[in-house]
């Protein structure tokens, strides 16, 4: 192993080039095309024109409905992270204290919505909640709890609980990693020092695991953003996010050059919010935790 | 009066006995050393008086108190663990009076307190450090402080020396040894280091083997007077020769190899004496006394030399002090003596 010679040194390079050819072909290169593509004029009549205007971005600038829909897409993105911190801390604090037979199996379960196909998931959401067939809204009502049915197809909240669901696993997996590193007797050693049960999880246990918290809120975040077959199977034509917006102007009205400025600046805003977010985090807890 | 009383404590898992019948009594500001290989249920005794494991039978008292019923947090009970177990993302200071903070100690007091605490253990100025940018050894000391501060009526040490360099170790002892004098709290450590930890810091030392206890004693008494096999090999190096005892009466001889004493009274037959290797010295006049033997191999380490010989009756060691005098080499014959009160005598096949 002669590291410092200089044949060795350029070694890596030939080693990385397949992948790194795969990764202009398929990422760069499209990725480029789109934003191009969202400086090019389209009509009706005349289709796509390749020149250079700045049309489609106007467009969105003044259009407050695009306003409306960018925020439809965050406020989701973010009340589905929020969902999944909620619950998922505590399912992964939970799953880690479980016994050996146990802790595989509940695994499983939670990792559950990850192997079905997202279809199937989100019909049985539908087949749950939808309208008077769906079957927990027809029990609800027969026992006279409620008179309408519960509103959860195209409606935010039922966009909302649907990928806080999908999402779960990536929390659970992310905190579960940061309780990988907290010592075991530090509950202990705070148990003895005086600490109630609450104030081990709110002092001790909490800050501890903060890290994973925040890394699994930055992937939830940036997937539920992004998300598109959630949105557009519950949310539907009515509830349009940024992805199914971008989808619909490219099949639907044909409107390529819109739709890819739609994707860029969705694609912009979610890398400008994890890396900003990733920063705070990094400064906060770099005294602490290395 | 016992100050911290064990009443036939034991701990079963199922069928297995961790800790089996345990009687101990500590009087208040005593040092008490449970010392044992991994595995015999010195761990297990101390989380049972911490409360973090409840006893399947018998009971602990603290003060004439049951313990039983008062939880972990309501023990008062100073707790120094082998990880350290400091809260990482506390500092030193937050972590020293995170005890204070619990018992609704004033902010002003809870500062100045934990001011006086972190200069006891030596880590004057270093309250605002973070664990993970503190060594190890100023880790423990942060531990130190943190159980000390909230005045414990029982320290329990968890090995806790057990993860630093054997310098600072020796530093340590010597340190924890003063703080506990200076403040009269009764201690208790449990260590699976052969001797130097529980010898250099114990009032007396509990040696433990499989759930149960083999012997209760000063240091010295127990390693000088050991109650049995188990104790005798666990507490520091000791040589092993089979011998017999025979004849009648005043003829009654205790017979290894070349070598021959009076017998002691009781049975008769094979037994097993043992010696500890710095009692042996080598015969000088070379009057045929002692144990015949070859040199096998000659160490220096330092203060002191260390013999392998091979005798008539097996391979033994023997330690002599660096004092200057002519050792034998490598290959010498030489003959080993020690004096009869040196050596303790117990049947063959006794192996417990």
């Amino acid at each position: 192993m002669s590291v410092a010679s200089t044949a060795d040194k350029g070694a890596p390079w030939p080693l990385i080039l397949p992948a790194f050819m795969l990764f202009i072909a398929v990422v760069l290169v499209p990725l480029a095309m789109t934003v191009l593509l969202s400086f090019h004029d389209w009509g009706q009549y005349k289709g796509i024109e390749p020149v250079f205007i700045l049309k489609n971005w106007e467009e969105i600038w003044s259009d407050s409905y695009f306003y409306e829909m960018f925020a439809r897409t965050f406020r989701i993105a973010a009340l589905a992270t929020l969902l999944t911190a909620v619950f998922g801390a505590p399912e992964a604090y939970i799953l880690n204290r479980m016994r050996a037979p146990w802790k595989g199996f509940f695994l499983l379960i939670i990792l559950g919505p990850l192997l079905i196909s997202v279809v199937a998931r989100t019909l049985g959401w539908a087949l749950l909640f939808g309208g008077r067939n769906g079957i927990v809204n027809k029990a609800l009502m027969s026992m006279g709890l409620i008179d309408t049915p519960i509103a959860f197809m195209f409606t935010e909240t039922g966009v909302i609980i649907a990928l806080a669901h999908v999402m779960m696993p990536f929390m659970v997996l992310s905190v579960w990693a940061a309780l990988q590193r907290v010592d075991p007797q530090v509950e202990n050693a705070a148990l003895s020092l005086g600490a109630g049960s609450l104030t081990i999880v709110r002092r001790i246990v909490l800050p501890q695991i903060m890290p994973g918290i925040l890394s699994g809120g930055i992937i939830v975040f940036s997937l539920a953003a992004s998300a598109f077959a959630t949105p557009s199977i519950i949310g539907g034509r009515r509830l349009k996010v940024a992805s199914t917006l971008a989808y619909d102007e490219f099949l639907n009205t044909l409107n390529w050059p819109l739709g890819a400025a739609v994707a860029v600046l969705l694609l912009i805003a979610i890398v400008l919010i994890v890396v900003g977010s990733n920063a705070l985090i990094e400064r906060n807890y770099s005294e602490v935790f290395r | 009066m016992a100050f911290l009383e064990l009443d036939h404590v034991s701990k079963y898992y199922e069928q297995y006995a961790a800790v089996e019948d345990f009687c101990l009594l500590v009087s208040k500001g005593e040092f008490i050393s449970l010392l044992g290989p991994s595995g015999c249920g010195k761990t297990t005794t101390l989380q049972m008086i911490a409360g973090f494991l409840n006893p399947t039978s018998g009971a602990i008292r603290l003060d004439g108190r049951d313990l039983a019923s008062i939880k972990p947090a309501r023990r008062g009970l100073g707790i120094v663990f082998q990880s350290y177990a400091l809260f990482p993302h506390m500092t030193a200071a937050e972590n020293v009076a995170f005890g204070l903070e619990m018992r609704g100690v004033p902010r002003a007091e809870r500062e100045v307190r934990v001011r006086d605490t972190l200069a006891m253990v030596g880590l004057d100025g270093y309250g605002g450090r973070y664990p993970r940018r503190m060594s190890g050894g100023q880790q423990q000391r942060v531990a130190l402080a943190r159980a000390l501060i909230i005045k414990p009526d029982v320290l329990l040490l968890d090995e806790p020396l057990s993860n630093l360099d054997a310098k600072l170790r020796e530093d340590m002892q010597i340190e924890l040894r003063q703080i506990q004098r200076n403040l009269g709290t009764t201690t208790v450590l449990v260590t699976h280091d052969q001797k130097t930890e529980a010898m250099a810091l114990s009032d007396r030392i509990v040696v433990m083997n499989k759930g149960r206890i083999e012997q209760i004693g000063t240091p010295h008494e127990t390693y000088e007077h050991p109650a049995s096999a188990f104790v005798s090999q666990f507490l520091g190096k000791t040589n092993e020769f089979s011998a017999e005892i025979r004849g009648d009466g005043d003829a009654r001889k205790l017979v290894a190899g070349s070598c021959e004493w009076q017998a002691p009274a009781g049975p008769s037959g094979q037994v097993v004496i043992t010696v500890r290797p710095e009692k042996i010295t080598f015969d000088a006049a070379g009057d045929n006394e002692g144990l015949g033997a070859r040199v096998k191999t000659r160490i220096f380490q330092g203060n002191h030399w260390l013999f392998q010989c091979e005798t008539e009756c097996g391979p033994a060691i023997a330690v002599r002090q660096n004092d200057g005098e002519q050792q034998p080499a490598e290959g010498d014959k030489v003959r080993l003596v020690w004096r009869a009160e040196d050596m303790a005598i117990r049947r063959a096949g006794d192996v417990q």
